[in-house]
């Protein structure tokens, strides 16, 4: 009953081949909404799987359709086929609800760009290759997703590839993630010769069944894997893409680097949460690596003054977060607050374009204040998502980032000081996204009359697109209300059957130990009294220095200038790359290769191995003189060398 | 009666100078009698081994050959004219427009 | 006395006999009928084109033996012969653009294409050498033609020229190797030769020698190095549709033959020759890649693409298995695809016979302007790269899956290497076409239909061959020579 899933993929590829093949000469207009229109008939057939799914009996929430086989040779075989579950669904969900809202808000955002065809087909592109990758019912297809989606970011990014800044953080993304994605494909290689297949459900079964808790090839394929999300979702230590990523047009940030794409990190390890749960002490590298993400993201946050980087650096934290709910086994958690976290983000990025398209694309938040006044649509809706974000009760964050603290202080994965840097990133989120607001929206506007005359609210496509995000970063969380509050936590009864195994497999390790875990509610209410004050001390302060006496931050910033200036130039990691990783390489290949090699920062060796291909080709065909006779006579060398090995040897 | 390895030295020396033929001669013409001469060279073989393995088989091969043969002269000859009226030489020298 | 005749079967030569027919008929029927069109010509060549391919299907799986084991009718040759009529068809819908239109005497060239192709059923449809000599020649001797058909154009003559007088040159060696496989076990048939060397092994100077003889015309043909010095100049001035057809065709009939010659008389694994096939198959995809970097000719760029790609066939030879012959079928079908759409885009861009845009510079912007000529361009250039999800990544990786099952786990490396230098000049390509602003204006007159069909079809099968490769796979697994 659910084989149309299909259709879901098939919309948007059907848009990237009408755009790609008639978008040229059509009008913009019709160009952007036959972009939106598929993305929007995939959000209806997704929505339709979602209710077929929910009448299913319980437990058996679980739909494979195998296509076609795709590649069958020996024992190897891929099939391009489709796992529709709980997980699949909401994943599926949240990438065409807020594809659809954003590829909405990009008709207006890139109107008159030159490249407004090729930004649609693009981003439908990515679209079919982030579902792909959610949909998929084996290691390769996904794989296949991952490469796409990372493919589509690497063109997004270098969007405006006319401006060498831009194509140079589009390569830089695009080197960064082959290292995720070379660890990842390692994972799947492994996976492949331990199970001898590569499709989710036997490799899970066989998982579940064939092995120990703790067993070492469990951990090593958890740690391959893991190395694929670190790239992807721009973790500690190879995060460093992102912020440059930003280079992009705004809607390519909002949907790729803050929504979906880099969020698939989360979905891979929820997907094979029983290869995690297997690993614990993979599952400890997990958290570690999250927590320490979350707390270190946000304090750049706190020192950046462009809009995008600042909520660049808030979607890395952001992420940790959810990598750490992973870590700590809490997995709809993470996913939880995936979905939140995507709606309150994108809103965040949209509302940066908003006011980015109103101050003439100048993204320094300096020269704006005040804005508040101009576009009173995109003040409120950026506020009401960074609420959410900051985690005030009653908004989406809320529920899913108490989720996460709760479940990585009392799982039994977790403890006291993955919790404590939780709660006080926590604290830090909710001080620099009210930095943001304040020295944004309140104040005088600080920008040059020519900048202040363009100051306008944008048109209607845009803000509909911003209030609908809106609206979802503020009801979002109630289908996740946790049993603290009575609701019973709809969303996590909804994914239990996706982690039912790993739960068994928790039971039989915990009844092994003798450790059970009871904790009760008073405790639940102390952590979060104890987080939510934090936060609120956070708010506070970003009030008092940005609102009240705004000299306060100078003075804070000369104060503290050494601390100030490590974490302004981002912990100078960029510059330590540069010197450990960078700069080796050029040296090597300058000494190596003489003054042959075209030396260029990263890509020196690759330069030096290309120089050498095209000389061997430029001598080569020195060979090809055009005599027929000199043809003749390397083909009699031919026949000699020929003769003479066979017969005499 | 002479033995067969006799025919065939001579036919392996004939090939030899027929492709020794396709190597030095400038003339696209004597070029092509010089692979003339490589084909009876080889059926110069074949004769003389179906003469000596009694088998008919090579003979039927050495017609088809020259029927071939005969094939591809009317064709050759007809590109080498094509190259004479074009360029006003049939010297391979002189021919190398397309190369590198 | 007892006569005994032979049992002929002649319908295993039908499909043979449909193209003789329509060849004549294509070359007759212009003296009767005056002003005839091209397209009717060329819808002419089509019927009997689709003829041929019901008769060879109507043969599937009957392993028919005609004219007393001179023709064999088995699944290897149907499925080699069905490639062969999807690139001459695709050839017929490619010369109806209008670079050709100016110059070309369309009932020769129909005639001469679907004469080749009969040279080229004959070859894979036998293992008598005399047989495959005769499809070798009518194949040659058609090329010959179909190169200098241009005949007012001297690159196009000059091109004729070279490749005759090499050919036959070749054909040389070729018939001498025959001659001493013929005088070491008195047969001229790949069976009874195997038999022999079955029985007293792979040795003495007139086998070994004659194989090797045999193994040179065949690498002419199919263009391995260094008997490869010919195929450059001849594709470049060659015209296009010829060259198409040439690239994918006259390389499949060879590796048929190889194939054949490689099963039945020497498995390669029990020969010392692996050494030297690997050492050729090495060379071949090297040299193609490396000197196609340096062209900026982007016809004859594809020309040495041509010959890295007939390094990478080699490879599934190699292997020698089962596996190794489906997967060459497999890649030789997504080669005749890809290769003739590429192709069919270098003559849909080409404005007149003085002026075919055949520079790379030329292909600036042009991504843009002329957007389905683009795509396919780009789709074309992704798939000969080797770019998941077409064809040409799957067929890469049957090939080299053959391979490593065999052992040759170093030349897989060499190839996968190969493929990475070659993706550099194919996205060129892709660059020029989308990346660059045009330099100049370039003049692209309008499609005709015929030619916007070839590259729609051709598109959607590299595509589907990429996508679902495994339905294509299995027909090819039914197609290989049992083990002897």
């Amino acid at each position: 009953m659910l084989d149309y899933v299909w259709l879901v993929p098939l919309f948007p590829l059907l848009g990237v081949i009408f755009n790609t093949i008639f978008g040229w000469k059509l009008k913009e207009k019709v160009v952007g909404i036959i972009g939106s229109t598929t993305i929007g008939l995939s959000l209806l057939v997704s929505i339709l799987l979602l209710l077929d799914l929910l009448k299913l009996p319980e437990h058996h929430k679980i739909f494979e359709l195998t296509l076609f086989k795709w590649i069958a040779a020996g024992s190897f075989a891929a099939e391009i086929g489709f796992q529709i579950d709980p997980l699949s669904v909401i994943m599926m969900l949240v990438v065409t609800g807020v594809s659809f809202v954003i590829h909405i808000y990009s008709i207006g955002y890139m109107h008159g760009d030159r490249g407004f065809n090729r930004f649609f087909i693009f981003m439908n592109l990515f679209v079919f290759a982030m579902l792909l990758l959610v949909m998929a019912n084996n290691f390769l297809l996904m794989f296949v997703g991952w490469e796409g989606v990372g493919l589509c970011s690497y063109l997004l990014i270098g969007f405006w590839y006319e401006d060498n800044n831009n194509a140079d953080a589009g390569k830089k993304a695009f080197i960064v993630n082959r290292i995720g994605d070379f660890g990842f494909l390692l994972g799947i290689f492994l996976i492949f010769t331990t199970f001898g297949t590569i499709d989710f459900t036997d490799v899970f079964h066989k998982a579940a069944v064939n092995f120990h808790v703790g067993d070492g090839t469990m951990v090593a394929i958890a740690l391959l894997l893991f190395i694929g999300a670190v790239g992807k979702s721009a973790q500690l230590p190879l995060y460093v893409w992102l912020p440059d990523a930003m280079a992009g047009p705004t809607p390519v940030s909002a949907l790729i680097h803050a929504a979906t794409m880099v969020t698939a990190g989360v979905y891979m390890i929820a997907r094979t949460n029983v290869i995690y749960t297997l690993a614990p002490a993979a599952l400890m590298v997990v958290a570690i690596v999250g927590a320490l993400t979350a707390i270190y993201a946000a304090t750049i946050g706190i020192t950046q003054f462009d809009i995008k980087k600042v909520l660049a650096y808030s979607t890395i934290s952001q992420i940790g977060y959810m990598i750490l709910a992973c870590g700590v086994g809490a997995y709809s958690a993470g996913i939880f607050h995936l979905m939140t976290h995507a709606f309150f983000k994108a809103c965040l990025f949209l509302g940066a374009g908003s006011v980015m398209h109103a101050m003439s694309n100048n993204t320094d938040i300096r020269i704006m204040g005040g804005l508040r006044k101009y576009m009173p649509a995109t003040f409120w809706t950026f506020l009401l998502a960074t609420l959410a974000i900051s985690g005030i009760p009653g908004f989406s964050g809320f529920f899913s980032k108490d989720e996460i603290l709760w479940q990585s202080f009392s799982s039994s994965y977790g403890n006291f000081w993955l919790w404590i840097l939780g709660a006080v990133a926590a604290g830090i989120t909710a001080f620099y996204m009210f930095r943001l607001v304040f020295v944004t929206f309140y104040g005088k506007l600080r920008a040059d009359e020519e900048i202040a005359r363009h100051v306008h609210e944008s048109p209607k496509t845009m803000t509909v697109s911003l209030w609908i995000l809106a609206g979802l970063s503020v009801i979002g969380g109630f289908i996740g209300i946790p049993a603290i509050f009575g609701g019973g936590n709809r969303f996590e009864h909804f994914l239990e059957p996706v982690f039912e195994k790993s739960a068994a497999i928790r039971e039989s390790a915990m009844a092994v130990h003798g450790y059970a875990v009871e904790q009760g509610h008073s405790l639940e209410w102390t952590l979060m009294g104890i987080v939510f004050a934090i936060v609120l001390l956070g708010i506070g302060l970003a009030y008092l220095m940005y609102i009240k006496k705004t000299d306060l931050p100078g003075l804070v910033s000369r104060r503290i200038k050494p601390v100030y200036q490590l974490v302004f130039n981002k912990y100078y990691v960029d510059e330590i790359y540069n010197a450990l990783v960078v700069q080796p390489i050029k040296n090597v290949s300058d000494y190596l290769l003489w003054k042959f090699v075209d030396v260029k920062l990263i890509d020196g060796t690759v330069n030096g191995t290309g120089y050498l291909v095209r000389f061997a080709g430029r001598s080569l065909r020195t060979i090809q003189t055009g005599f027929v006779q000199n043809y003749a006579l390397v083909f009699i060398l031919g026949v000699v060398l020929l003769l003479l090995y066979v017969v005499f040897i | 009666m002479v033995p067969v390895n006799y025919y065939l030295i001579v036919a392996a020396i004939l090939f030899a100078l027929g492709v020794l033929g396709v190597l030095i001669r400038r003339n696209a013409l004597i070029i092509f009698m010089s692979i003339e001469l490589m084909l009876n060279a080889v059926n110069l073989t074949f004769v003389a081994l179906a003469r000596h393995l009694h088998s008919i088989d090579g003979q039927i091969f050495v017609f088809f050959i020259m029927t071939v043969a005969a094939a591809e002269v009317a064709v050759g000859l007809a590109i080498i004219i094509s190259v004479f009226r074009l360029k006003g030489t049939i010297h391979v020298d002189e021919i190398n427009l397309l190369r590198g | 006395m007892d006569l005994s005749l032979p049992v002929i079967h002649i319908q295993s030569i039908y499909p043979q006999m449909i193209l003789v027919l329509f060849a004549i008929i294509v070359v007759i029927l212009p003296l009767f009928v005056h002003n005839l069109k091209r397209e009717l010509l060329a819808l002419i060549s089509v019927v009997g084109l689709v003829l041929a391919y019901f008769s060879l299907i109507n043969l599937w799986g009957q392993n028919l033996t005609g004219f007393n084991g001179m023709i064999v009718g088995d699944n290897f040759s149907i499925a080699f012969s069905i490639i062969f009529l999807v690139g001459a068809f695709l050839a017929v819908l490619l010369s109806l653009n209008t670079v050709e239109n100016e110059y070309l005497n369309y009932s020769d060239f129909y005639s001469m294409l679907l004469f080749a192709l009969v040279g080229l059923l004959m070859m894979v449809s036998s293992t008598n050498l005399l047989v495959i000599f005769i499809g070798l020649e009518i194949l040659s001797i058609s090329l010959y033609v179909l190169a200098g058909i241009r005949k007012m154009r001297v690159d196009s003559i000059e091109a004729s020229l070279k490749y005759f007088l090499l050919g036959a040159f070749a054909t040389g060696f070729l018939l001498y190797g025959i001659a001493l496989l013929y005088g070491a076990s008195g047969s001229i048939d790949l069976v009874e030769i195997g038999k022999y060397i079955q029985a007293n092994g792979f040795s003495g100077t007139f086998i070994l020698a004659g194989a090797a003889m045999l193994l040179i015309g065949l690498s002419f043909k199919a263009a391995f190095v260094p008997f490869h010095m010919w195929t450059p100049d001849v594709y470049q001035g060659a015209p296009t549709p010829v060259t198409a057809f040439m690239s994918a065709g006259v390389k499949g009939a060879a590796l048929a033959v190889l194939l054949r010659f490689v099963w039945t008389i020497a498995p390669l694994s029990k020969a010392d020759w692996t050494i030297a096939i690997w050492i050729i198959a090495f060379l071949t995809m090297t040299v193609g890649n490396v000197v196609a970097i340096a062209q900026s000719n982007v016809k004859r760029m594809l020309a040495y693409s041509s010959i890295a790609h007939a390094g990478y066939l080699l490879v599934g030879v190699l292997a020698g298995s089962q596996l190794g012959q489906a997967s060459i079928m497999y890649y030789l079908l997504v080669y005749t695809m890809m290769n003739l759409g590429a192709f069919g885009v270098i003559s849909y861009l080409g404005n007149s016979n003085k002026q075919e845009n055949l520079n790379l510079r030329d292909y600036r912007g042009l991504g843009f302007k002329h957007p389905f000529a683009g795509l396919a361009m780009a789709i074309f250039m992704f798939s000969l790269a080797g770019v998941p999800p077409t064809g040409g990544f799957v067929g890469k990786f049957y090939l080299f899956n053959s391979a490593i099952q065999a052992g040759y786990l170093w030349l897989v490396i060499f190839g996968v290497m190969n493929s990475v230098i070659s993706a550099y000049y194919y996205l060129r390509v892709v660059v020029n076409l989308y990346m660059h602003e045009p330099e100049k204006e370039v003049a692209v007159p309008k499609a005709s239909l015929g030619l916007s069909f070839a590259l729609l079809i051709a598109m959607v099968a590299v595509l589907q061959m990429g996508i679902m490769s495994s339905s294509y796979f299995e027909f090819f697994r039914q197609a290989v020579i049992a083990m002897p």
